[in-house]
């Protein structure tokens, strides 16, 4: 187990994507130290900006104590093992993973999980914008794995996903799912507007109130609970929503029944 | 300046047939001299290396209003290939759009010293020359898009050829342009009405005129003008499964231009103007159809437009085009109409291996390079970005030189396309000498460019050399090597300058920008007339419209003297 602790409080962003479990594999403590990253428009290596400790312990592979809101890209395209980040995290963590966990006990930046292909990642604060969205213009969103935040999650959450799942348990932006094409995000509190904006396929589950439900989505059905995955099912009733039609989209949208007495309008047109 | 001596390589030089000749080559103030003083003389010891002259490639978009779109288009595709600065050289981007500085930087890598730019609207000319001024390392041109231009099509029309000549000339001198590009003539046009032409006979809504009379009419007017390159022709249907058949008509109604063995018209990435079949379900190869008509005429030169497997961005003025692929992908894209001159569009395209379409169209591109017998015919490119980027072309190169290269590359390809591919049948491998010319000779001969693309005297000393021993490597079997030797030139030379060693930039030089002055015995009036057209036609006034002579860095200049 490698434990890294930032020796100052960063002013400027630290490019880290050298903090990978599957990069320090077999690395001694000292080449380690050795590995390079950019702080701001300066090169620098490990040893330069964190305390590197080596402890006998397997698991996880790296621990990461202190601030690190600045340090971003931690995680990047990782395979196998786990950081655990005791603090805040950067932007851009885990982006581009294909398996082993991340656990953050303190916020994300935005970005996180971003393009994800395989494995989990658990923010048990909140998580800023474009949760598991593709970089911008991309239209790789994520493709499969876990991503369970427990507070809240800024705007647009979701973009362009192909696969795997989103666990919100707390609010989120607007915009989530947009362009969505498969795979669920689960969101147990509030959820901002435009929701699915533009979805192709997928479901979103909203157990919370949701202002509104876009012009381009039709009622489907009341279903009285809905799966979101292997272990866990959410309980409704949901109304069910299709669309997004102006894209000629199977995509559905479940929203609690209970509270959101606004949308029992839409119950006519069953 | 400087003298200079190149010694003891392996040069390859097809216009002076020179093939692999053990040979020293002499610079002077560079130009390629016969001798120079060889005790004062810097030496380049290149035994062992092949030599020949730096690279020409005939169609590459690299500038421009639609390239800069591109690039604003896809940040997604930029930030996976980021260039840093160094001591010498300007940070910047690749990958399918690289900015104008990595641009000038990789191809010179690559060896290559000249370059075409072929399709500029003239309304944004300027602008393509403010980033032709920021591509280093490079000389460059551009082709004015002329097919659908309105004066155009008017003169010809009214069938006064000599008057469109006029026009044509002015227009070069105006756009500081280098040759007549002619995309989908008449379906740009068109498709400012929402509308496309669908055969060479098909008639231009409110012109009452035909592609075939656009095509037959700018090539006379090629002719009248004494222009140095043919006319640059994009054909009709362009991507569309079935239109081989278009292409053959196109050639044939182009026979009535031709006289003698001359070259009277360039039709560039034929590749994508060779699909057989009536649908995308049994889109298939026509290059067997378009080989047998090229190799029993002389009257068309081509290039591949060959396809790689990546992720890239199209653009071509053809509108139309862009937005049936628009259709197809559901990707972002733009489109655009260039008021009385051309239209645009962009849209990002991923080139898959098992995807049959993809597949066939990575096969028809060998099929026609290799079925074509005379190699002066052919040129290597990718038609950048459209194709894939062109630092792929080393690959291409591969593919070209051996047979077992292009094997293991079909034999990843989606199962229908292998079993419909020509490929296993053709066993032609491309010589060194083959390549020269594919790469250089041929381009600078169809280009007209009498100090390019040979190291004869009097050349401009563009040289490149590769770390290949002919000797020693058959290219053929080691494939590999060959990939590896032209992606990194062992050494670039730029007007007599080392500008490349060993793959990395040693010098940042400027290139010229080279248009034509075309002059006619009786110019075009800028009358109150013309004034009253610009104000009418056009979001720019005409004083603003002209690309003026300051607005080039190192201006280059063709005279040529027209017959009108």
């Amino acid at each position: 187990m490698i434990t890294l602790s930032p020796l100052k409080k960063f002013q400027y962003p630290v490019m880290a994507e050298c903090i990978n479990p599957d990069v320090f594999k077999g690395k001694t403590t000292a080449e380690i130290a050795a590995l390079s990253v950019w702080e701001g428009n300066k090169q620098k290596t490990l040893g330069d900006l964190f305390a590197i400790e080596e402890t006998a312990a397997e698991n996880p592979s790296i621990v990461i104590n202190g601030d690190a809101s600045k340090v971003r890209r931690v995680g990047m395209g990782m395979k196998n093992g786990e950081i655990v980040v005791n603090g805040n995290i950067g932007m851009h963590v885990g982006e581009k993973m294909a398996g082993g966990k991340i656990t953050v006990n303190g916020d994300a930046g935005g970005w996180a999980g971003s393009d994800m292909k395989k494995g989990l990642i658990e923010i048990h604060g909140n998580a800023g914008d474009y949760l598991a969205s593709p970089y911008r213009g991309s239209s790789t969103g994520m493709r499969g794995g876990t991503i369970i935040v427990h507070g809240n999650v800024g705007s647009d959450s979701a973009v362009f996903m192909r696969g795997g799942v989103i666990k919100i348990r707390g609010n989120a932006g607007p915009f989530l799912g947009f362009r969505m094409g498969d795979g669920t995000v689960y969101v147990q509190k509030e959820c901002g507007t435009r929701v699915g904006a533009c979805m192709t396929g997928g479901k979103i589950i909203i157990a919370g109130a949701l202002q509104e439900v876009m012009p381009t989505f039709t009622i489907d059905s009341i279903k009285p609970k809905v799966k979101v995955d292997e272990t866990e099912t959410a309980a409704g009733p949901f109304y069910v929503f299709l669309g997004d039609l102006a894209e000629s989209g199977s995509g559905k949208i479940f929203v609690s029944k209970a509270v959101n007495p606004h949308l029992s309008m839409y119950e006519k047109y069953l | 300046m400087a003298e200079m001596l190149i010694k003891n390589g392996f040069v390859f030089d097809p216009i002076n047939r020179i093939n692999g000749e053990k040979m020293d080559i002499a610079i002077k103030d560079g130009k390629i001299v016969g001798s120079v003083n060889e005790r004062r003389a810097k030496k380049i010891d290149a035994t062992g290396l092949t030599v020949m002259p730096g690279g020409v490639d005939i169609h590459t978009h690299i500038a421009g209003a639609e390239v800069n779109t591109g690039r604003l288009m896809r940040p997604e595709d930029h930030v996976k290939d980021v260039v840093r600065k160094t001591p010498l050289t300007r940070s910047g981007v690749g990958y399918s759009i690289p900015s104008t500085f990595v641009t000038g930087y990789r191809y010179s890598k690559m060896g290559y010293t000249t370059i075409m730019n072929p399709s500029m609207p003239p309304l944004e000319a300027k602008h393509t020359h403010e980033e032709l001024n920021d591509t280093p390392m490079l000389d460059k041109a551009s082709y004015p898009l002329l097919g659908d231009w309105w004066f155009v099509l008017e003169y010809l029309r009214k069938g006064d050829l000599t008057e469109c000549a006029r026009y044509v000339a002015w227009m070069m001198g105006t756009s500081k342009g280098y040759a007549i590009k002619i995309v989908n003539p008449g379906g740009l046009e068109s498709w400012g009405f929402g509308r496309n032409v669908h055969s060479i006979d098909d008639e231009v809504p409110n012109f009452c005129i035909t592609p075939r009379e656009i095509m037959c009419g700018l090539a006379k007017v090629n002719k009248m003008l004494n222009l140095p390159h043919t006319i640059h022709l994009h054909t009709n249907n362009l991507g569309l499964p079935g239109n081989y058949a278009t292409t053959l008509e196109t050639m044939r109604a182009l026979e009535s231009v031709a006289s003698g063995d001359k070259p009277v018209a360039h039709i560039t990435h034929l590749q994508f103007s060779s699909f057989a079949g009536d649908g995308w379900g049994n889109m298939r190869s026509g290059a067997e159809e378009i080989s047998k008509y090229i190799n029993a005429h002389n009257h068309i030169t081509f290039d591949m437009g060959q396809v790689i497997f990546t992720d890239t961005t199209t653009m071509t003025a053809d509108g139309p085009f862009e937005y049936t692929l628009y259709e197809l992908s559901g990707h972002k894209w733009v489109n655009t109409d260039i008021e009385t001159e051309t239209s645009g569009g962009i849209i990002p395209f991923h080139y898959k291996r098992n995807n049959a379409v993809n597949a066939t169209q990575w096969s028809i591109a060998l099929e026609l390079a290799l079925l074509i017998e005379d190699p002066w015919k052919m040129f290597l490119t990718t038609d950048h970005p459209n194709g894939g980027p062109f630092f792929a072309y080393p690959k291409i190169i591969a593919w070209l030189s051996s047979k077992k290269a292009r094997m293991a590359t079909l034999k990843k390809c989606h199962k229908k396309a292998q079993k419909k591919s020509l490929l296993p049948s053709i066993t032609r491998e491309l010589t060194l000498y083959d390549i020269a010319i594919v790469t250089r000779a041929g381009q600078a001969k169809a280009l007209g460019l009498k100090e390019k693309g040979h190291l004869g005297v009097g050349a401009d000393a563009d040289i490149a050399i590769y770390n290949i021993n002919p000797e020693k490597t058959d290219i053929a079997r080691k494939y590999k090597t060959a990939r590896r030797a032209f992606g990194n030139a062992a050494y670039t030379l730029k007007d007599g300058k080392v500008v490349v060693k060993d793959g990395e930039i040693t010098q940042h030089v400027d290139g010229k920008t080279i248009w034509l002055d075309v002059q006619t015995a009786e110019q075009v009036k800028v009358d109150e007339e013309m004034k009253r057209r610009f104000k009418e036609y056009w979001t720019v006034e005409y004083d603003n419209y002209p690309v003026f002579d300051h607005y080039v860095k190192v201006p280059s200049p063709i005279t040529v003297k027209a017959d009108v």
